[in-house]
């Protein structure tokens, strides 16, 4: 009965913990795969201890080529969306005018709709177009689906602006240009960062939509997802691993300065 | 998803902004890039493929519109089991993620103190992480003979998921189960994200008012908790409903030719097959379907203001 008193008293930690639980395992499977000695093709059995992989993680034929690929892309999404999304953005909160309904709900659709779909139909468009399938197909699609994210992403931000601050700008005879990078910008610059890191996660991990217009190019998922019909290198464990291990470290250093910042202001 | 967990926005000032007479074109120069980049690869794509899905011909001789609506009949009679299994793939994952994801993101909204920023980057971090190597992983974790499946096994559970047709003999992987829990464990963060920040809202004294007022904690969470969480339950049922609908990832590395769903017969007939218009028509129907179940939800659950 005791016991029955403390799982009803824990339940929400316990619960919570083993929800955290079933997110981690997949991201501790790769790391320690990454560290396994497959016989034969398939990494999916345990068989014996080894540091191979790691030791030389480009050793796996164009694994690395479409690595470097995939982040080329991402950079290029990330400051296309970034910068179109941020216009949007402070167009939509900054500003009353005709067809803001018409454009925010042409800005909600690519959210709500199925990866699918709009990979299926921009593959029409460039196929009537007899666009070449490649880098710069991906990359348009890329710059497309991340644009919305990034524009709810500094939205957030740039609606819980105070706009005195840039009266008062104005006030101390600032030009607009000089209100703008000296005010405006350093204030909405939490919000561009984390709709540019959206971004950036969202272009470098996306299969679906490449899968349909990249032509015969191969991104970094694209050779993930040909290598588990061949049976996957444990050299994509590596990279996964690694992957995970940075994104943890960039988090906890962006907190870290976001923390620094908010003090100093105090 | 970054942005939703960014910190609590400070209160809304008052929009006193006085009326600006210079610039009435600066928010249309603004809106002009990003637009047109979205009616051009976002809008103008699905005309295209709404033609498409009229067309007749082959590939060879070329496609003509002939406003052929037969492919649209013949799209759903022949893959109706696709469309049903999505829906039901996507609702059961989409309802297993409510169950799994509120206590975590209650347990980092009230409970986590000084862990909360570590929960919050264990939970995102894996966005950075392949999402298809992650998927892959499952691979190992529901291995035949593994240790999942043997505890399932010595458990009974596979004897009932067994007689539900949720699993087939001593195997988890190449079943529905796999999909869903592919499913499931794929898009649980967008569940996760949405419940926290409505939960974070939330005023832990309510908390208090309710036990001074004798309620129980199950009673709290029942009439003042989960009510107030309403917004999020909503954008994060959506958020994984929708690309759960759509996805042919899981089905194809998880599930096997009898778990396929939407999303593979459209990849398979578009990419392989090459029958445009069937490919177009079931991605029409796959939006429309999408379209027409988010609003009949968000009129129902009376929350509008998502965007």
């Amino acid at each position: 009965m005791a016991f029955v008193n403390w799982l009803k008293r824990r339940f929400v930690v316990i619960a919570g913990l083993l929800t955290l639980g079933y997110l981690l395992l997949p991201n501790i499977v790769v790391t320690v795969f990454s560290f396994n000695k497959p016989k034969g093709r398939f990494n999916y059995q345990w068989q014996a201890f080894s540091m191979d992989a790691w030791k030389d993680p480009c050793g796996v034929a164009d694994m690395c080529g479409s690595l470097s690929l995939s982040l080329q892309i991402a950079v290029w999404a990330t400051v296309g969306a970034t910068a179109l999304g941020t216009m949007i953005a402070f167009a939509l909160v900054r500003y009353r005018f005709r067809a803001r309904g018409t454009v925010s709900s042409l800005i909600f659709l690519p959210m709500a709709m199925p990866e699918v779909v709009m990979a299926a139909s921009l593959l029409t468009l460039f196929l009537n177009m007899g666009a070449q399938l490649g880098f710069w197909t991906i990359l348009i699609a890329h710059i497309m689906f991340c644009l919305s994210f990034v524009v709810v992403a500094v939205k957030a931000r740039v609606m819980s602006m105070d706009p005195r601050l840039e009266q008062a700008a104005q006030d101390l005879y600032a030009g607009p240009v000089q209100t703008f990078v000296r005010v405006t910008l350093p204030i909405a610059a939490p919000g561009i960062a984390a709709g540019a890191m959206l971004a950036f996660a969202l272009s470098f991990d996306d299969f679906i939509i490449t899968n349909f217009n990249a032509g015969s190019t191969v991104t970094f998922p694209m050779f993930v997802w040909g290598s588990a019909q061949r049976g996957t290198p444990v050299q994509i464990n590596v990279i996964g691993t690694a992957m995970f291990v940075i994104a943890v470290l960039l988090v906890l250093g962006s907190m870290a300065i976001g923390r620094r910042r908010t003090r100093q202001k105090a | 998803m970054a942005a939703v967990t960014e910190a609590p926005a400070p209160p809304a000032t008052q929009q006193t902004r006085p009326p600006r007479r210079r610039g009435r074109f600066t928010p249309y120069w603004l809106l002009l890039p990003g637009i047109l980049w979205l009616v051009v690869f976002f809008a103008l794509p699905m005309i295209y493929q709404a033609s498409t899905s009229v067309q007749t011909g082959s590939l060879e001789q070329g496609y003509k519109v002939t406003w052929h609506f037969a492919t649209y009949w013949h799209a759903l009679s022949e893959y109706w089991p696709q469309f049903v299994r999505s829906v039901l793939y996507a609702a059961s994952a989409t309802i297993l993620c409510l169950l799994l994801g509120y206590p975590l993101a209650y347990l980092i909204a009230f409970r986590a103190g000084r862990w909360r920023n570590l929960i919050m980057i264990l939970v995102i971090a894996p966005f950075f992480t392949s999402f298809l190597i992650r998927t892959l992983a499952w691979k190992t974790i529901l291995a035949d003979g593994g240790p999942v499946v043997g505890a399932l096994n010595t458990l009974h559970v596979l004897d009932v998921t067994n007689w539900l047709g949720w699993t087939a003999g001593d195997r988890v992987l190449a079943t529905p189960m796999a999909v869903v829990c592919g499913l499931t464990y794929n898009f649980l963060p967008f569940m996760i994200l949405p419940l926290y920040t409505s939960l974070e809202r939330i005023d832990p004294r309510l908390h208090e008012a309710a036990g001074d007022l004798y309620a129980k904690p199950f009673t709290t969470f029942r009439k003042v908790t989960f009510p107030l969480s309403m917004p999020g339950v909503v954008s994060g049922t959506l958020l994984t409903f929708i690309p759960a609908a759509g996805d042919y990832v899981n089905a194809d590395l998880l599930g096997s030719t009898d778990t396929r769903m939407v999303g593979n017969v459209i990849q398979t007939q578009f990419l392989r097959i090459l029958d445009y218009p069937t490919a177009a028509a079931l991605s029409f129907i796959l939006m429309a379907a999408i379209l027409a179940m988010i609003t009949t939800y968000i009129r129902k659950s009376g929350t509008e203001d998502l965007v």
